[in-house]
């Protein structure tokens, strides 16, 4: 995998801290972010922030995992709705697989996602952890 | 606009064959089903011999594997859909009277590597930048979508069995099936799990593969076959390439847009369909093609395959080459395997479990999670 500077600090807004899009013609809230919104097509949307706890809809454990996630296997991958409707696919993180279900409340966490190698580019971004209800 | 020839290689880990034998093979035996070969153009459908080979220019690299140069083309990315869009980039070529016939390739090279190569590469197929950043497999993405049909639909893991067992039981009458064995249920449920909920005996074989269709007009058509099959309608639909910003992960926009569209030009609904060869790279995906082609509503799919619809001798039989599960899936090859196994059951000549008599056939080929979409009708 190639990473670059200036890919990771473009994609800040989103990864660090949860931002989506909403459309200023049908008032949709989406994430991740795009420059239009996929639902009624306008060209005009803006960045918004979204909140950070939601529930599971849907989750995987993931067993075989692509080069350079080893480590983290199993993996845990989720659906997540938010509070405000909005879905958000992320990493579960600080749960056990067999914890995870669906309607699991859980909240938002900064946390690293990839290293390119001890020395090199560190990715951070969102993950979610178990909430208190 | 006709489907004039067909050639197809034995899916397999061809660890001594690289793009360019493996395309020998399958226009090899094209040449061998036509009166006539001198293909215009050649369109080559292709997932990932740029990420996995370091190769662009494939159309090049194929003209010379089959004696061809000097014939101007280009390869078709879409994915695991790549070769139904190929086909539909030929289809333009000829109806456009740019050309009179045109030559589409499938090819995939996907064995050369360890699995976690291969499974890195085919997670390009999802969004990079909010998927597979964290890691996400593209089976893991099949996985959220199949827990999530299960958990609305209530289906059992059991019953999500019977669809694979089916394919095996297909694909061991077809000789270019890459699994020829025969499986159960059993046998399925007691797979190692990939991405809980998909296991192994969910999901399609690593393979590689090469198939090629020569399109031709109504004016040449005759020359080149005795036997010509009409394409009558071509639909292309996308849906996002996310899924967390999709309307409804189980009711797949993509199928649905390219279904219509084809139905449409063809004339024709899901009714009049007797055989039809649909994209299952793994169950899931099976269940939501079916629903998105209109075969079956929404989460009903599974109730009726446990009922034994959809098999060989029902109208439409689904996947008599074993589908993807079985026949195999070199990603970007699989879609021109689908028109080929189509034109030749229409022609009453699939080497394997055969329709009977038939009169329309159609074939249906995803990239991604339903993500870019093309369905094909052909017509006796």
């Amino acid at each position: 995998m190639r990473m670059s500077p200036a890919r990771i600090w473009r994609e800040r807004g989103a990864r660090y801290r949860l931002e989506g899009s909403k459309c200023r013609k049908c008032g949709r809230v989406f994430y991740p972010p795009k420059p239009a919104c996929p639902y009624c097509g306008s060209l005009e949307v803006e960045k918004v922030e979204l909140p950070k706890r939601g529930k599971v809809i849907s989750y995987t454990i993931e067993y075989t995992v692509p080069e350079g996630y080893r480590h983290l296997a199993p993996l845990i991958i989720a659906l997540i709705e938010l509070e405000n409707g909005v879905k958000v696919l992320a990493p579960l993180t600080d749960v056990k697989p067999d914890e995870v279900y669906i309607g699991m409340p859980v909240e938002a966490t900064l946390r690293r996602i990839w290293e390119e190698s001890d020395e090199g580019l560190i990715v951070y971004g969102i993950k979610f952890t178990p909430a208190i209800p | 606009m006709f489907v004039t020839g067909v050639g197809m290689a034995k899916i397999d880990r061809h660890y001594d064959k690289g793009f360019q034998e493996l395309v020998h093979m399958a226009v090899k035996n094209l040449v061998n089903d036509v009166k006539l070969f001198s293909p215009e153009a050649i369109v080559v459908g292709n997932m990932m011999s740029s990420s996995l080979f370091q190769q662009d220019s494939l159309a090049a690299l194929v003209a010379d594997a089959i004696g061809l140069r000097g014939r101007g083309g280009f390869k078709v990315e879409a994915a695991c859909g790549s070769g139904g869009h190929a086909i539909a980039a030929g289809y333009a070529l000829v109806a456009s009277g740019l050309y009179n016939q045109v030559l589409v390739i499938g090819v995939e090279k996907m064995s050369d590597y360890p699995t976690t190569t291969t499974t890195a590469a085919l997670a390009q197929a999802a969004d990079f930048e909010h998927e597979a950043i964290y890691g996400t497999s593209f089976v893991a993405l099949n996985a959220l979508v199949m827990r999530l049909y299960m958990h609305r639909y209530e289906a059992k893991r059991e019953d999500l069995a019977i669809w694979p067992v089916r394919m095996h039981e297909h694909g061991s009458q077809n000789p270019y099936a890459q699994l020829r064995n025969k499986i159960t249920v059993e046998d399925v449920l007691k797979s190692a799990v990939i991405a809980d909920p998909i296991r192994l005996m969910d999901s399609s074989p690593i393979g590689d593969g090469a198939a090629a269709v020569l399109l031709a007009s109504e004016d040449v058509a005759g020359k080149i076959s005795d036997t010509p099959i009409q394409i009558v309608g071509v639909g292309m639909g996308s849906d996002g390439l996310d899924l967390a910003s999709r309307e409804d992960l189980l009711n797949p926009m993509s199928v649905r847009i390219a279904a219509e569209k084809a139905y449409k030009m063809a004339g024709v609904g899901p009714r009049d369909i007797d055989v039809a060869e649909i994209h299952d790279a793994f169950t899931i995906t099976a269940l939501l093609s079916i629903e998105g082609l209109g075969f079956a509503e929404l989460g009903e799919s599974w109730k009726l395959i446990k009922d034994g619809r959809f098999a060989a001798g029902d109208k439409p039989s689904i996947n008599l080459s074993g589908g993807l599960k079985a026949r195999g899936h070199p990603v970007g090859a699989t879609g021109v395997y689908q028109v080929a196994e189509i034109a030749m059951q229409l022609r009453g000549d699939f080497p394997g479990v055969k329709v009977g008599k038939a009169d329309y056939g159609l074939a249906m080929n995803t990239g991604g999670v339903a993500t870019l979409t093309t369905v094909t009708i052909l017509k006796r």
